[in-house]
């Protein structure tokens, strides 16, 4: 049996801080709509770190883009996502700007495409500041440099009056997380934070993120494909497939006893680099079914080696088979 | 593998002279690739590895002449393909292949995936007669896990993985000796990898091709390969066996690059003590003087700074380029 996950990791302190209930997003396209996220349900407690993890459209994306108010002009977002109490869906966008970028961040994969190429870092870091916070532009300024630093950016008085161009990926990520963090926010949203990212400077980023979340107390949602990545950062994790979640639970029950096959199926497809002989690798057979064409009952069947006649029928419904742990599948034993 | 090698690469240099101002002068040199050798035997997969901008793709590309600019000597099943006039190297090509890390952008869009796949049969037998041709295709299709009546669907019809495949059948189809294989999974969600990276085992189980193998991912590179060569701003740090590079790198580039990759395991990730690198790479065009990774190495001295480190035997099958590899 797996044992609860280790406490001394685990910052949380129990107030819920961002609850998401039964959250559907659909998108408007010419061949019809597209249900990328599906009843969508979850807790982040303050100091909490989630690890949202799925492959390309399987929604992990959509639901953070939902609920910050950053949706494409098409798509449309229903349901509830509760920041301290009040429905991010429900706010016009002055009350979501006092919200995102202030208590609540994001940060995106690709740094160039976020920072503004023709602004210097400092007009970038010190505007939030002004707006957000009401501070003198020489207090901003001084917060700024004190933030790169705290993000090991070298020389940052002399950097901050640079173009992100002049920065390196590595660099212009941790100007992001340190955009992201100048206002002290109760949540930073990472959606694959270090992918774009060489192995060595991921570690140096996720090291920083780390830290910061001990330092400030911060709530992480870490959006990812990589599990090795959940499983150094994250206190629980959610796994999505096609749009819904198949399954939740405290990081090492996800890891060492994960019940949905999908989940098994991910472990098992990756090469470890701790490997002590080359076994071959076991693949999920198929590939992710298209969200306009899903099959009656589990989105998942055609690809599961438990399949059996009623799921693919009757779609599993998210479960509780033990307390903090959630599953849909029919197969899962409780 | 003790058969001789079909590939032997002796001081490879890929090094492009970058445009040095309005009047062309202070021409600089970008040594992409500097000093590279190496002998790969049949049936055996080297893994290249190293971050963005080491010169692993320049390398891959370099030996099968696909770039300018290259120089050393490659010795290709006895012959120097240096030496070689245009017309004969063309004709060698047929036997060594390359795949490349996007799937899609590299399969022709006008083309059906039956013509992608038939097209360097075409160029290398163009006596086969068109009956010849699908069924070799429609054969080659089923190996790498195609429907073979799938023959007239063009590539955006195809998902990722299976574009893979289509780019592994169109390299396959001559029954090449050597295929490299640059980032073929980087593009592929993680379900889809495994079932890559078997198909390019299984074939090669099949078929005792070689394998160039370059992966920014150093867990699917050490499954996959035999032996391991880690890169460093174009030069080679480490070329040892795949055991030994995870039990005991000696390099210690290669060190902070192991210790960086997460393991999808929490306790072990939890517990584990990570080398993290100060700082960036140098840029390439502006290179320190000896080992090219003293800048960031905690074991630097005067000597490193002093005199580029070459590749010396640290073992049997381990080689590092290291002043203080038994440090």
């Amino acid at each position: 049996m797996p044992s609860t996950p280790r406490t001394a990791e685990t910052a949380a302190t129990g107030a819920a801080l961002l609850e998401v209930a039964g959250l559907d997003t659909v998108f408007a396209t010419p061949e019809g709509e597209v249900r990328a996220v599906n009843e969508v349900s979850f807790t982040v407690a303050e100091g909490e770190s989630l690890g949202v993890v799925g492959e390309s459209g399987s929604g992990k994306t959509q639901i953070f883009l939902s609920i910050m108010g950053l949706l494409a002009a098409n798509g449309r977002a229903s349901g509830a996502a509760r920041f301290r109490g009040r429905n991010m869906l429900e706010l016009d966008r002055a009350a979501l700007n006092q919200v995102r970028g202030n208590r609540m961040a994001m940060v995106f994969q690709d740094p160039m495409t976020s920072l503004n190429p023709y602004l210097t870092v400092r007009r970038q870091l010190t505007e939030v500041l002004v707006q957000h916070k009401g501070m003198s532009e020489g207090a901003a300024l001084a917060a700024a440099i004190a933030m790169l630093k705290q993000v090991q950016i070298p020389e940052a008085e002399r950097r901050i009056e640079m173009y992100p161009h002049e920065f390196s990926g590595g660099m212009r990520q941790r100007v992001m997380i340190a955009m992201a963090l100048l206002c002290q926010p109760e949540v930073l949203i990472a959606d694959e934070p270090t992918t774009a990212l060489d192995v060595t400077v991921q570690a140096q980023i996720l090291e920083l993120i780390g830290e910061l979340r001990r330092a400030s107390h911060t709530a992480i949602i870490l959006i990812t494909h990589d599990l090795g990545v959940v499983a150094g950062l994250c206190d629980r994790v959610m796994v999505m497939y096609a749009g819904r979640t198949v399954e939740e639970g405290p990081v090492r029950d996800i890891f060492y006893s994960p019940r949905h096959p999908y989940t098994a199926g991910l472990l098992h497809s990756l090469p470890r680099l701790d490997e002590t002989k080359a076994e071959r690798l076991v693949a999920i057979p198929g590939q992710p079914p298209n969200l306009q064409r899903l099959p009656q009952g589990c989105a998942f069947q055609d690809r599961c080696p438990r399949c059996q006649p009623l799921c693919r029928s009757e779609r599993p419904m998210l479960r509780q088979i033990e307390p903090g742990r959630t599953v849909a599948c029919h197969r899962a034993e409780s | 593998m003790s058969a001789a090698p079909i590939l032997s690469v002796h001081d490879l240099r890929v090094h492009f002279p970058i445009g040095g101002g309005l009047l062309r002068r202070s021409k600089k040199m970008l040594k992409a690739v500097d000093g590279v050798s190496f002998d790969l035997r049949p049936g055996e997969t080297l893994g290249l590895v190293g971050e963005s901008g080491c010169g692993k793709s320049t390398l891959g590309r370099g030996l099968l002449r696909l770039l300018p600019n290259v120089a050393g000597r490659v010795v290709w099943l006895g012959q120097d393909l240096a030496k070689m006039p245009p017309e004969a190297l063309r004709q060698r090509r047929h036997d060594m292949q390359i795949i490349f890390q996007d799937p899609l952008a590299s399969l022709n869009p006008r083309m059906t995936v039956g013509e992608i796949i038939a097209e360097p049969l075409r160029t290398f037998h163009p006596e086969l007669l068109p009956t010849e041709i699908k069924r070799r295709v429609q054969e080659m299709m089923t190996k790498v896990g195609l429907l073979p009546q799938q023959i007239n669907r063009y590539p955006h019809e195809f998902s990722g993985g299976q574009c893979q495949r289509i780019g592994i059948a169109r390299a396959m189809i001559n029954n090449p000796r050597l295929i490299v294989c640059d980032e073929p999974v980087s593009a592929l969600d993680v379900s889809i990898q495994a079932q890559i990276v078997n198909l390019l085992m299984d074939l090669q189980r099949d078929t005792q091709m070689a394998l160039i193998f370059i992966s920014h991912n150093l867990s699917v590179v050490r499954h996959i390969s035999h032996r391991i060569m880690v890169l460093y701003l174009g030069r080679v740090v480490e070329l040892a066996d795949r055991e030994l590079i995870y039990s005991s790198p000696r390099h210690p580039y290669t060190q902070a690059l192991i210790s960086a990759v997460p393991l999808p395991d929490p306790d072990q990730e939890r517990q584990r003590r990570r080398v993290v690198l100060p700082g960036d790479p140098p840029s390439p065009l502006d290179p320190p003087s000896g080992c090219l990774f003293r800048t960031r190495c905690t074991r630097a001295t005067d000597l490193c700074a002093r005199e580029a480190p070459t590749l010396v035997p640290a073992g049997p099958g381990q080689e590092v380029a290291c002043h203080h590899w038994d440090r």
